[in-house]
């Protein structure tokens, strides 16, 4: 991962996401293989820069929330006031007093966020952040992370909601069955789109623009071609000056979710 | 270190199942040494064998009325708030809230045996304090001259009692963290506790001479031995060992639940 950067852990239920953030936390050991943070294996020292949520928040019921958040500050082993500055980064401060057990789940949620902000981390790994969170809810989350990002704090987001990816994170990794099958930008995970192009007459519109462009597919009434979104005025300059009716020409990039069941092996174990 | 006992204790501090168990704690000892021996003084009714001699009721035998819960209802109470004590963070789900915060396990393990201890000896205070109440109304009632044991037994009874009721906790985190549950570890103590320990001291003791034998290693019985030696008189208390074998048992007894819980949880993966 590149410092500042928010990186998503993309993959299927079941993938392998949240056993290799336990694993990177320490919280279980390989079975083989080895583990590094921040340029050290996982421990009380190497992690002292690292702020976590996994698999959802998980408080004392009986507590409020800045009680909770004051006890994990003690085994962080930051000040207590360190409570009241990321209860205001999550805008929980009004509700910090009520007990944990009566906070809606996007409350929650947040309590968890801030939690992982306890330490002022160098590195957030937070695992499915927007679970159970309401479109503003998620919203809001998407802001903060980009924020904390912006700030220099880097970014390790677990997640199997494509959309939330897409609009987040800088670069993915893709997990499927435990392996890493893919780890580039999200502009270079949605690559490969083409020019969609419907002409009239059809055939001879295909037929033309082969002879100009080579490989041009047939789908349905569109023809794609392999060209880049800038060679559109070209095409449709060549298409109408041969005489065809151009009624659409747009770029058609490729659906994300396409490109991830591609890489993941199909739908049949597809979030 | 200091940090994660402060966060323990305001854990069990600021939970209301630790406050409701002191109150039983001394309501049964109140209930079972003075309200029910004295209504079989004055003649009223109570259960069969329920009388005991008004000496026993004096202030000059408060220690021995304080300490004859501690092998029975005290130390099954004490079992209870150990297993809370560690067990509750897995029924929260916060051991790994906790440990992303990378505290050294080894170091909340001991906070939380710290937290027992602590737990412990304010269970004993209470009881010596409510006793020592109690003993005073009985003498105001019947009459009786108030003449209390000497500071010296005092002081070591509180630190038997303290002894018992601490190695009853330690067990009760040695089996939340081996059951990794909160119900099991209770109900498997409790059996131990209150059934097995009185059928093997009343049915097979009396047949088994290895089994008369094995009681005077088992914590049970050296717990009762140790009450008995301050004059308590209850169920489970008899002098099998002398208190200072009995002494040196409860505390190899503390040693190892303690040793071989911060074993398993520095061993264990965090689920």
């Amino acid at each position: 991962m590149h410092a500042g950067e928010v990186y998503g852990f993309l993959g299927p239920n079941g993938a392998g996401k949240t056993t290799t953030l336990r694993m990177l936390l320490g919280l279980i050991r390989p079975t083989a293989g080895r583990v590094r943070v921040l340029g050290a294996e996982p421990g009380p020292g190497s992690l002292a820069r690292v702020g976590a949520l996994i698999e959802g928040p998980a408080f004392y019921p009986y507590l409020s929330g800045r009680a909770n958040l004051r006890i994990l500050a003690d085994h962080a082993g930051v000040r207590r006031t360190r409570v009241d500055a990321v209860l205001d980064v999550v805008t929980l401060a009004d509700r910090a007093k009520d007990r944990y057990s009566t906070y809606s789940l996007g409350m929650k949620q947040r309590l968890g966020l801030a939690a992982a902000l306890l330490k002022d981390p160098e590195l957030v790994v937070l695992d499915e952040p927007t679970n159970g969170l309401d479109p503003a809810g998620m919203a809001d989350m998407r802001i903060t992370l980009r924020k904390l990002a912006a700030e220099g704090c880097t970014v390790l987001l677990s997640s199997h909601l494509l959309a939330e990816v897409e609009q987040i994170c800088d670069r993915v990794g893709v997990l499927d069955r435990g392996r890493l099958v893919s780890e580039t930008t999200v502009d270079d995970l949605r690559a490969g789109g083409a020019l969609r192009v419907v002409a009239e007459p059809f055939d001879r519109a295909r037929d033309h623009l082969r002879r100009l462009y080579g490989g041009v597919r047939a789908d349905g009434k569109a023809l794609e071609l392999d060209v880049g979104p800038g060679q559109a005025g070209r095409v449709n300059a060549e298409l109408v000056g041969a005489g065809f009716t151009v009624t659409e020409l747009r770029w058609h990039e490729p659906d994300l979710e396409q490109t991830f069941l591609a890489l993941t092996g199909g739908t049949d174990h597809a979030a | 270190m200091l940090r994660d006992i402060r966060a323990e204790l305001t854990k069990q501090a600021r939970r209301p199942a630790s406050w409701l168990l002191l109150a039983v704690a001394v309501v049964l000892s109140l209930t079972f040494g003075y309200a029910v021996p004295y209504a079989g003084l004055s003649g009223a009714a109570g259960p069969p064998g329920s009388g005991r001699g008004l000496d026993a009721m004096l202030p000059g035998a408060f220690v021995g009325s304080a300490l004859g819960g501690l092998p029975v209802f005290v130390g099954a109470l004490a079992l209870i708030f150990g297993v809370l004590v560690a067990g509750s963070e897995y029924g929260y789900g916060t051991w790994k809230t906790v440990l992303v915060q990378h505290p050294s396990r080894v170091a909340v393990f001991t906070a939380k045996l710290v937290t027992v201890a602590i737990g412990a000896l304010a269970v004993v205070l209470t009881l010596f304090a409510a006793t020592a109440g109690a003993s005073v109304l009985v003498a105001s009632l019947q009459d009786q001259a108030l003449s209390w044991p000497s500071a010296s037994d005092v002081l070591l009874g509180l630190g038997a009692g303290w002894l018992v009721t601490t190695m009853w906790g330690a067990l009760g985190v040695l089996l939340a963290i081996g059951l990794r549950s909160v119900a099991l570890p209770i109900g498997l103590g409790l059996v131990w506790l209150l059934a097995v320990q009185n059928l093997l001291a009343s049915i097979a003791a009396p047949l088994l001479d290895w089994v008369a034998q094995l009681q005077k290693a088992l914590p049970g019985p050296n717990a009762g031995a140790l009450a008995a030696a301050f004059g308590a008189s209850a169920p489970g208390v008899e002098p099998i060992v002398g208190s200072g074998q009995a002494t040196a048992v409860l505390a190899a007894y503390l040693v190892a639940f303690g040793v071989l819980g911060g074993w398993l949880l520095h061993r264990r993966d965090i689920a």
